[in-house]
């Protein structure tokens, strides 16, 4: 129990996508005008991180890696496809992004709309895919844990994006120098902000 | 001829269409400085109040001057205490502490205070006090042996782009102050911890102790002071944050002034005992077990808590808000203290991270009252 709660704490606050790896930054940047469709954003991502990181583990161990198709029989033991991983955790990760965007589009077409081209491009949106790498590499003992730490991941990102939304919205009216205003000022809060999470950083749990 | 003849004589080739109106804001702030402006509002409501920025700033200005005083003395008194059969009076140790003191603080206004004139003359906008405020807490809150040239470059990085990006004065997210501490960390980290920084030239002197409290606990090291030690102040640390006391008094000027949020201080106040109890009552290290009314004496908490967790622009804004800014900003010091080895002294690092989410918080609160608000009309509209 104890080792769920630390990897959840950890993914949300120490091994935080936007401020520790700088991933997923297209859509953080280009979605947080407004704290709304960044919530819905958030929430898409949360989602997609928590099914897609435990799916992909499954697909790993009992496909991809070196030995992992040994319950075929032992004569497959030596086979190695982890080759396939990169084509293979995409597929998930769009399948998956797919049905989020059947959902928003139903249930929320208000989101939908705002949120635009940006849902679909979840698919490709560098922490989601990150959040598959970062497991294969981290070699969970089980898909919980996996589940684990793509919910983390995913509430760390929505953290981040929510906080910058509504940085961004107070901002709105402030005096920006021209040549600033828009991104160049998001990247500097992002830089900012940065700095506030460090405050994690060197945390052993 | 009276002194405001003469600044208007002086002001006459700054007006507007003279050759040096460019620099109109430079010269006017330098008369607001002396007298108060007589500008009145032409339209629009109307408020008659004395309190303006200026006001606001020198009043911080002041309650600051008590932990600076003392400030000063006890970098005299740590330093001398380490050499056997020195003075330790009051004066000699002040004096010694001035010397060390006031460079510092000479350095970050003049710097700082020139990239705000010339920001202000390059934008052509009035100059902003709130420079006042920040340039005598960055001093208070580094080492006292740090070389002038980094607090420079800190203040710098603060200025520029912690808050000349944002629009300067009043736009800024993060507390200025505490951007160029934290700028100061992490580029010298030599400079701003470990065990000999604390105490003026400790490097010269052999078998000295010049190691904060909680870099002491962090350590695992015996803390040698007691509670009423750690009140007054009379141990290492950086310049302004040692006596509780002293800040105490400047809290009281804040509160009573209503210039600081006592919403603010009382809800950090909250968190931090609630925590440090749940940890006491947990227990599991020497850490833990550090008693909770110690945290609230021991390094920079206090300092940070009255003057910057209620700096007014990057603080939470609405009513409630600043009571849940307040309690986190409590318990995140005491869970980095506890729980980050990197980081003994965790106020500055929780300050920093709540400043990140106060927008958060007020976003929510004021959802928050807008759902209520919209819930009571609607009951009204119902029953009528």
């Amino acid at each position: 129990m104890v080792e769920y709660f630390s990897l959840f704490v950890r993914s949300i606050f120490i091994d935080n996508m936007i401020f520790a790896y700088f991933l997923g930054m297209c859509s953080y940047l280009a979605v947080s005008k407004n704290v709304k469709t960044a919530v819905g954003l958030g929430a898409a991502v949360i989602f997609v991180l928590t099914v897609t990181v435990p799916v992909n583990y499954l697909l790993d161990n009992y496909l991809l890696k070196s030995g992992a198709l040994s319950w075929l029989g032992p004569e497959y033991a030596t086979i190695d496809l982890s080759f396939l991983s990169f084509i293979m955790f995409i597929a998930v990760v769009a399948s998956m992004v797919q049905l989020v965007e059947m959902i928003v589009e139903k249930f929320a077409p208000a989101l939908y709309g705002s949120l635009g081209i940006f849902l679909p491009l979840i698919a490709v949106n560098c922490a989601i895919l990150g959040g598959s790498l970062f497991m294969q590499q981290k070699d969970f003992p089980n898909v919980g844990m996996a589940a684990t730490y793509g919910l983390g991941s995913g509430i760390g990102w929505f953290l981040a994006i929510l906080a910058i939304a509504a940085i961004r919205e107070k901002i709105t009216y402030s005096n920006v120098p021209a040549p600033l205003r828009g991104l160049g000022i998001t990247f500097i809060i992002t830089g900012l902000m940065a700095i506030g999470f460090m405050s994690f950083m060197g945390i052993k749990i | 001829m009276s002194l405001r003849d003469k600044i208007d004589e002086l002001k006459k080739p700054f007006g507007k269409g003279e050759k040096l109106e460019k620099w109109a804001p430079a010269i006017n702030a330098l008369d607001t400085f002396l007298y108060v402006p007589n500008h009145t509002t032409k339209k629009g409501a109307h408020i008659r109040d004395g309190v303006d920025l200026k006001r606001t700033m020198i009043t911080v200005v002041l309650a600051l001057l008590p932990a600076l005083i003392y400030g000063m003395y006890n970098t005299g008194y740590q330093h001398f205490s380490q050499i056997s059969g020195s003075d330790l009076s009051f004066l000699s140790c002040f004096m010694y502490g001035l010397w060390k003191v006031l460079p510092m603080v000479v350095v970050s206004y003049g710097v700082g205070l020139a990239i705000e004139f010339a920001f202000a003359i390059y934008r052509g906008h009035e100059v902003n006090e709130g420079y006042l405020v920040t340039g005598l807490l960055i001093p208070l809150i580094m080492p006292v042996d740090i070389p002038l040239w980094m607090v420079a470059i800190s203040v710098v990085f603060a200025v520029i782009i912690g808050k000349e990006a944002f629009g300067g004065t009043g736009m800024n997210i993060l507390n200025p102050a505490l951007t160029a501490r934290a700028f100061a960390f992490f580029a010298y980290p030599t400079y701003m911890s470990g065990t000999k920084v604390w105490v003026s030239e400790a490097t010269n002197i052999d078998a000295i102790s010049g190691e904060t409290i909680l870099g002491k606990l962090a350590g695992g090291k015996e803390v040698a002071y007691s509670t009423m030690d750690m009140f007054s102040g009379a141990i290492p640390g950086s310049i302004g944050e040692t006596s509780t006391l002293w800040i105490l008094v400047g809290a009281l000027i804040l509160i009573i002034t209503g210039v600081g949020s006592w919403r603010i201080m009382a809800g950090g106040l909250i968190g931090a005992i609630g925590m440090g109890l749940i940890f006491n009552a947990v227990s599991a290290n020497d850490l833990m077990a550090f008693p909770w009314y110690n945290h609230l004496v021991v390094g920079g908490f206090a300092f940070g808590l009255v003057f910057m967790a209620t700096d007014p622009v990057s603080a939470a804004q609405t009513t409630k808000g600043k009571w849940i800014y307040g309690i986190l900003v409590g318990m995140f010091c005491l869970l980095i203290r506890i729980f980050n080895p990197a980081y003994p002294e965790g106020v500055m690092m929780a300050i920093l991270l709540m400043n990140v989410f106060a927008p958060t918080i007020d976003h929510y609160v004021i959802e928050g009252s807008v759902k209520k608000r919209k819930k009571r009309l609607a009951a009204k509209l119902k029953t009528t």
